[in-house]
């Protein structure tokens, strides 16, 4: 690849893009779901939560976008199966925060996983909300689940 | 009435393109050496830049007449008393005036504005206050979003029904359905000239003849028009034209209403303030005169001064020889992306009855990803909705590329995307 491109598409987000990961349905009916956009590209997602003994133990994105924000929806469903909603929330502010820090670091004790190399999407800044969209909309799931109330939609504008 | 495509025939004398790359020497680049910022390298390659329907590049003799205005003349127009002041009304009102020349009306009535979205916003909350509760608009589908949101926000406040003219799956105007849609309470018909997605030229013509008939106004969003098909406002029949002075070769902050005389008569001010007045005392004021009228506070008069010279350029080369050129380019487009296979093209197939401009999605690419990778190589395309998101939902596709000419263009543009697409879709593993 050339010109910083594969710095963007590094192997990891060409792999989470080809084989998304929570795609398939959740068994059972959600626990809690969001819908999110992007206003200036017109790219949308959908994530579906399924609860028990207070923890989330699967997630479902359905995610109509680009590489990245497929990469990145991908990212979050393996990454947020077996985590509490607090743990999930957590995750999901520290990555939107890594995204606008000149480091990008997670912290370790957040067990990043993939999402490390995500945030190397931050050089990018056209694609930064690409990387980020699937992470407001968890936000915006949680605190409909927390609430007890249907989720605002979630929007890259806001 | 014009007949449908009489403006796209080539004039007597132009050899039509036969689209085939390097043996055709007359749509070769034209002027591209007046460009300067084309001599630019992007991402360590030279810049091929696709994205014109977007905003085009600029002439060097637009970039010199806007900065000799800052340096020479720079002063208020209309409130000088000055030499300055009268040099920069003379260069404003010229402008004017070059303007109606190029599409054959008067000066007073040209209507200078902030672009084709202001313009669209004069027409629409003009007229607004004229129209009554349940009287109708029709919009088309593939209205740019300054074609539609406005009348969204004027049928809203004044109680009005928005009625929409489809999109047939060919891309083009379903003006079969125009007579049902065409009522006697149908007040306005609103359309575009050339898709900026599509590429398709619409028969303004026909539409403009079939509204009037029933009594309507007819506004045509020329933004992508102007500068690249031949023709004057007359032979549109319209009521409205609006369009941007920087999709045809000029400044950014400028654009243009133009009108008939009764229909600029019609519009109410939109905008209130200094210069577009009459007589003020402190409880009331008395309109100026039109076009002054619609044109409250100080405008861009440098990019005024400026645009001239870039319908001189287009002069120049004539809009004839143009228009083939971008016929040429987009046939040659449509003939190579086809043959790539595996990519949705929008829009009517034969290049003559579209603009210079082909859409495409690859579902094996997203378009953000396309442009990003395209960049790379210094190719520059548009992506996304292309601020037309109902037509996009039409289309069943979030987002397309698209690709877009202008003079300083040519057939190795289109092959250096090509060859970009194919590298795009290594990286995917395509
Ligand atoms: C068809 C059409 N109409 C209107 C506009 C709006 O032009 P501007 O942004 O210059 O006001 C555009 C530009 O994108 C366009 O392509």
């Amino acid at each position: 690849m050339n010109a910083g491109m594969d710095e963007l598409y590094r192997e990891v987000i060409l792999d989470h893009h080809r084989s998304p990961r929570g795609r398939e349905p959740l068994p059972g009916p959600a626990d809690a779901r969001a819908e999110g956009k992007n206003p200036s590209c017109g790219d949308e997602l959908t994530l579906e939560l399924a609860c028990a003994g207070g923890a989330i133990t699967d997630a479902h994105v359905e995610c109509r976008g680009c590489a990245i924000a497929t990469a990145s929806s991908s990212i979050l469903a393996e990454l947020v199966a077996g985590r509490t909603p607090e743990q999930a929330r957590a995750l999901a502010e520290a990555f939107r925060t890594a995204m606008h820090s000149p480091d990008g670091a997670l912290a370790d004790e957040l067990d990043p996983g993939d999402l490390e190399v995500l945030t190397g999407v931050r050089k990018f800044p056209a694609r930064v909300k690409c990387a980020l969209l699937p992470w407001i909309t968890l936000l915006s799931a949680l605190d409909a689940e927390g609430e007890g109330k249907p989720a605002a939609p979630a929007s890259t504008e806001a | 009435m014009i007949p449908r495509g009489d403006f796209l025939r080539a004039p007597a004398g132009v050899e039509p393109c036969d689209g085939q790359a390097g043996d055709c020497s007359r749509c070769g680049r034209i002027f591209s050496e007046r460009f300067p910022l084309l001599e630019r390298r992007v991402n360590g390659r030279p810049l091929v830049y696709l994205d014109s329907a977007a905003t085009t590049q600029k002439p060097g003799a637009v970039i010199a007449a806007e900065a000799r205005y800052y340096r020479e003349h720079n002063a208020n127009v209309h409130r000088g008393m000055h030499t300055l002041g009268v040099e920069a009304t003379d260069l404003y009102e010229e402008c004017r005036s070059r303007v109606g020349r190029f599409l054959g009306v008067p000066a007073d009535r040209v209507v200078v504005t902030r672009g084709a979205t202001s313009a669209l916003n004069l027409v629409a909350g003009g007229l607004g206050p004229s129209l009554k509760p349940g009287d109708e608009i029709i919009v088309t589908e593939m209205e740019h979003h300054a074609n539609l949101v406005p009348w969204i926000e004027v049928a809203r406040r004044e109680g009005l029904v928005l009625r929409h003219l489809p999109v047939t799956a060919g891309g083009e105007l379903d003006l079969e359905r125009l007579p049902q849609l065409l009522t006697a309470r149908t007040r306005v018909v609103a359309l575009t000239h050339v898709s900026n997605v599509l590429g398709t030229i619409n028969p303004v013509a026909e539409v403009a003849a079939a509204a009037r008939r029933r009594g309507a106004l007819v506004v045509v969003d020329a933004a992508q028009s102007v500068g690249h098909l031949p023709f004057t406002f007359d032979e549109l029949g319209a009521d409205y034209l609006v369009f941007s002075a920087h999709k045809a070769y000029g400044p950014m902050g400028l654009g243009f209403l133009v009108g008939g005389a009764e229909a600029l008569e019609r519009l109410q001010p939109v905008e209130f303030g200094g210069e577009m007045i009459e007589t003020v005392t402190m409880d009331s004021a008395t309109w100026a005169a039109i076009p002054q009228r619609f044109e409250a506070g100080t405008p861009n008069v440098g990019a005024a001064a400026a645009f001239p010279a870039a319908l001189d350029t287009i002069d120049e080369a004539t809009l004839q020889r143009l228009r083939q050129h971008e016929i040429s380019l987009t046939a040659y487009a449509l003939e190579r992306l086809e043959r790539m296979g595996g990519l949705t093209i929008f829009g009517p197939r034969e290049a003559e009855r579209r603009g210079g401009l082909v859409s495409f999605h690859d579902p094996m690419v997203h378009p953000h990803d396309m442009a990003q990778l395209l960049d790379s190589l210094g190719i520059a395309v548009r992506a996304g909705h292309h601020c037309a998101q109902p037509l996009h939902r039409r289309l069943g596709v979030v987002a397309t590329s698209r690709a877009s000419f202008g003079m300083y263009n040519s057939h190795d543009d289109i092959d250096a995307l090509v060859d970009g697409i194919g590298y795009a879709r290594s990286v995917f593993g395509a």
